[in-house]
């Protein structure tokens, strides 16, 4: 279907989305407070700094770590997050020898409440179908290297379980407290396609 | 309508490229939950709307690829379906909606 404009520039598609929105407001199906409270919680509450915390505590504290890759779910739960379909959440280390990354290949499942909403490329058919195939040139294009004696691990979500990449721990972060390293821990390290950032700038 | 800039970001991305995208992300996932309906239910449908266009389109066509246009289908798929809104329901109300555009009306 086209997506041409209305008088006022709205799309077909605004028009229909606004048109079915009113129509379960009208049924009383839905209300408009849950759904601004939504968007609001993805705009605002959700989003990688979430996950960095998480990775962060994991870093610095070894037990924390041990939880987490155990229960995924209950170990976000401790630093307050879930809920949103993060029932089976699954924390894939990252070690010298095996790097990890996510996609999910037939949509766009991703671990809402400690990464928001995933990035444009992560829904698009590219990233999707060719993750899977030919994880290791995807990766170069990110501008991630892997010798050929780390293994890669390719995680496809299912309809129940989200993953969460803990990257490694960079080199030279001795010492440095979970608030100091959290900004080290980007939204593309947790998703899998880069390694956390050094931190010494280059 | 607010400008481009003034849109909410997350690691300097935008979380909705338009303000529609948003209010069908929030309809989705608060329909699901105000029903009790399983997520899958919804998730599926998207399935079977990303592996349509892919059919059509291929993966690596480089083909314009509108993501939340495949949601907006799922969504209305759900609804219909499921019985909670009927075809003509929704479509009176769609040209509802347009003819309020249309006219300039405030809603």
């Amino acid at each position: 279907m086209s997506d041409h404009d209305h008088g006022n520039g709205a799309s077909d598609l605004e028009v229909r989305s606004r048109a079915l929105e009113s129509l379960l407001y009208e049924k009383g199906l839905l209300t408009p407070a849950a759904v601004d409270a939504l968007i609001s919680t993805f705009e605002e509450d959700l989003g990688p700094m979430n996950g960095a915390r998480v990775v962060a505590r994991a870093w610095v504290d070894p037990d924390y770590k041990r939880r987490l890759l155990e229960d995924g779910a209950a170990a976000i739960a401790e630093l307050g997050y879930g809920g949103l379909q993060s029932e089976h959440l699954v924390a894939v280390e990252n070690t010298p020898t095996v790097h990890n990354v996510v996609c999910c290949s037939l949509c766009s499942c991703y671990p809402w409440p400690v990464l928001g909403l995933p990035p444009r490329w992560y829904k698009e058919p590219a990233y999707r179908s060719r993750i899977v195939i030919e994880p290791r040139a995807v990766l170069a294009e990110f501008g991630l290297e892997l010798d050929e004696d780390v293994e890669v691990r390719v995680w496809d979500s299912s309809s129940e379980i989200r993953y969460l990449v803990l990257p490694q721990r960079p080199e030279g972060t001795e010492g440095m407290s979970e608030d100091e390293l959290a900004p080290l821990v980007t939204r593309d390290a947790m998703i899998g396609v880069t390694k956390a950032l050094s931190p010494v700038a280059a | 309508m607010a400008g481009v800039e003034a849109m909410p970001r997350s690691n300097g991305e935008l979380v909705f490229e338009e303000p529609w995208q948003a209010r069908a992300f929030g309809v989705a996932v608060g329909l699901v939950e105000e029903q009790g309906l399983d997520w899958e239910e919804f998730r599926r449908r998207l399935i079977d709307e990303i592996g349509a266009w892919e059919h059509e389109h291929g993966t690596g066509s480089g083909d314009a690829y509108s993501y939340y246009e495949r949601w907006l289908a799922a969504l209305e798929r759900l609804v219909l379906e499921r019985g909670l809104v009927t075809a003509a329901e929704l479509e009176e109300e769609i040209l509802h909606v347009a003819a309020e555009d249309d006219h300039g009306h405030d809603h």
